[in-house]
């Protein structure tokens, strides 16, 4: 009789353990949304300060905005994909799924450094105008996010590899999903405010 | 799946199936194109445009809060819904006050280039 309860006692734990991390989790996510609102206004009311130099019309390519914003779409979909494999236990999946989402990420992150190198040989770096400055202290804490992101899929792959799918493992793994679930909803606004509206 | 315990139940309804995520995904890349292709071909311009991006921008957030975030699975006391609408609250209240500030202290300090060409026009 005592063994069902225990186990039933531990299960209950662990889901009141796994609702308390997300929720954690989830407040965390809101106030960084506040910090990349603080930039967003910063950009808003800055855009038009170009100090005589190129303004957001000259500068940036629609098309590889659009190619960065599907490739970060996609990664979104298959680390939503790669998490419902988790759920289901299924390690080489998870493995796979994050595998892909990871190098998506990679390849946003390199189009992203490349933009900005770009922008910065043609002289047109964070110094050029206050312009510049908000639109790259914007994108870049984007980037720095995505930055992390990949850092900690990186660590929790290794975790997985080693661990398998434990219920602490699992519950990491819905934190990581969560944030990069986020990073790509402020991606969607930072290519429709700087790039959409910026060029049209 | 009603009759089963409360904890199975609740982790169900948390994580979503692949046809959401399908149908999430599906959903964000038609609204994605759908905004560039409207300002890549022009089709409307002004304010027009403006608004339609920034509602094709809102609906997006929407089916990724919905699909990929599980806003909609949450259980009864929904304090993730409340956090959430606060911290609307706080992003309307930051990026308005600061647009109407500064842009109240542009007006005031004439450092705008039209209404500097305002001025030698008169």
């Amino acid at each position: 009789m005592t063994t069902p309860t225990t186990l039933e006692h531990d299960h209950h734990a662990e889901a009141e353990r796994y609702d308390k991390t997300i929720f954690g989790f989830w407040i965390y996510l809101m106030t960084d949304c506040i910090v990349f609102a603080t930039f967003f206004a910063a950009y808003a009311v800055l855009h038009n300060n170009t100090f005589g130099g190129p303004s957001s019309r000259d500068l940036f390519s629609l098309p590889f905005a659009l190619s960065e914003t599907l490739i970060l779409l996609t990664s979104s979909f298959t680390c939503g994909l790669a998490m419902l494999a988790a759920h289901r236990k299924e390690k080489a999946k998870v493995m796979a799924l994050f595998g892909v989402t990871f190098l998506l990420g990679l390849s946003f992150l390199g189009l992203e450094l490349t933009e900005f190198s770009h922008l910065v040989h043609e002289g047109n770096s964070w110094q050029r105008s206050a312009f510049l400055s908000s639109f790259f202290s914007l994108v870049g804490c984007h980037g720095l996010h995505i930055t992390c992101g990949l850092f900690w899929m990186f660590v929790m792959m290794a975790h997985v590899s080693i661990r398998g799918l434990t219920a602490s493992t699992l519950r990491r793994l819905t934190c990581l999903s969560l944030f990069w679930h986020f990073l790509d909803v402020i991606w969607v606004l930072i290519f429709t405010i700087v790039y959409l509206m910026g060029v049209k | 799946m009603k009759n089963t315990s409360h904890t199975i139940n609740k982790q169900h309804e948390d994580h979503g199936t692949s046809k959401s995520l399908i149908i999430g995904f599906a959903y964000s890349i038609v609204l994605t194109l759908a905004a560039y292709f409207l300002v890549v071909e022009k089709v409307i311009s002004g304010w027009v445009l403006d608004a339609t991006i920034v509602t094709l921008c809102l609906a997006q957030i929407t089916v990724q809060l919905l699909f990929f975030l599980h806003l909609k699975n949450e259980s009864r006391p929904r304090w993730k819904l409340l956090i959430f609408l606060f911290m609307l609250g706080v992003v309307v209240i930051l990026i308005a006050g600061s647009l109407w500030i500064m842009h109240n202290l542009d007006y005031r300090m004439m450092t705008d280039m039209s209404s500097m060409k305002n001025l030698q026009t008169q």
